[in-house]
């Protein structure tokens, strides 16, 4: 059985860099693929890497991490505008990131309009299942 | 007078700036050539490797340093600098995937535990960079999230970045890609194995350096 677990921002905000990254590897280390609202620092990003590897076991073999965010290239003045006040107001850095323990999720793929998330069954097989970004007219 | 004053000082500090040795990094993901880049560099300006290189991930576990290259380009130019050839950044090792390549047990789990330690490292030196160089497969999706961690975590640091994508020599590169996923860094296309676009890459580290 997959668990996807939900952490809303509210969740980790007042949490240190250290804190939220123990407490999200602690998820991921219960088997669980863990959706985060928001994305995390570009420091807590290696955080979470380096934290990985000191981690690493018979058990533990890794992670595999994916943000997902907005596409501002394509993004209109005024959206740019609203998503900026807003993250501003609530401190949320809009997107979504997704960790997985490596024994469950076998690989992320990646465009800027989708991720895929293959994972592995006790039968070694491989499962797809995509996760579509709305594509902004 | 003022501005001649300071046009002075300003030279005589460009002087020294010059002088100085920066530290060039080699960063990517595990695999993507960054010790063959760094032969390379080595080789046409010191005529030594640096390390050595295998088709087996993670073959670089320590960080390794070669000091003092200076590199010439066009008009006189020249930098001077410490190449640091790190070892490759990865969310996942599991020593099950070095049995692939022929190793016995112990020796797989002793390459994923040095592994684990030289991701470790690269990122703790990712602090004392000045330049970095971002090596990348070519033939593979440049949207993964190491890569995306790695440049994310040069940009806020604000350290300067040439981004390469390497193995062009092979039919499947697609250095159009790689492009469109970094639109706002500069990437040269070679192949450090073939010793193909090197002089692009020199002068593409002269605009990077400044």
């Amino acid at each position: 059985m997959l668990t996807l677990q939900y952490v809303p921002h509210s969740e980790i905000k007042n949490l240190s860099s250290g804190d939220k990254v123990n407490k999200l590897l602690n998820l991921v280390k219960e088997d669980k693929i863990v959706l985060v609202e928001g994305r995390l620092r570009p420091m807590e990003e290696t955080e979470l890497i380096q934290r990985t590897m000191e981690g690493i076991s018979k058990s533990f073999k890794g992670i595999e991490l994916c943000t997902v965010y907005p596409d501002v290239k394509r993004e209109r003045p005024l959206d740019k505008f609203t998503r900026t006040v807003a993250s501003a107001i609530t401190g949320v850095k809009s997107g979504l990131t997704v960790i997985g323990p490596a024994t469950v999720i076998k690989e992320i793929k990646r465009d800027p309009n989708k991720i895929q998330l293959l994972t592995t069954n006790g039968l070694n097989r491989r499962r797809s299942y995509k996760i579509i970004k709305k594509r902004k007219r | 007078m003022i501005k001649k004053v300071k046009g002075f000082f300003k030279g005589l500090f460009s002087i020294f700036k010059k002088k100085k040795h920066i530290k060039l990094g080699l960063y990517g993901p595990p695999n993507a050539g960054k010790t063959t880049l760094a032969n390379k560099i080595s080789m046409d300006w010191l005529g030594e490797e640096v390390g050595k290189v295998s088709k087996i991930p993670h073959e670089t576990r320590e960080i390794q340093v070669k000091e003092r290259i200076e590199i010439k380009g066009k008009g006189g130019r020249s930098i001077s600098f410490n190449l640091i050839d790190t070892p490759g950044i990865a969310t996942r090792i599991d020593y099950e995937d070095f049995l692939k390549f022929k190793m016995n047990k112990s020796e797989a789990k002793k390459r994923a535990k040095e592994a684990t330690k030289g991701v470790i490292e690269a990122i703790k030196w990712l602090d004392n960079m000045d330049c970095v160089v971002v090596v990348l497969d070519a033939i593979l999706n440049p949207y993964s999230q190491v890569n995306l961690t790695i440049i994310g975590n040069l940009a806020a640091r604000e350290i300067p970045v040439l981004v390469v994508g390497n193995k062009i020599d092979l039919k499947k590169a697609k250095v159009k890609n790689i492009e469109s996923a970094f639109p706002q860094y500069k990437v040269v296309g070679l192949s450090a194995e073939k010793g193909i676009n090197m002089e692009e890459f020199y002068e593409a580290l002269f605009e990077v350096i400044g």
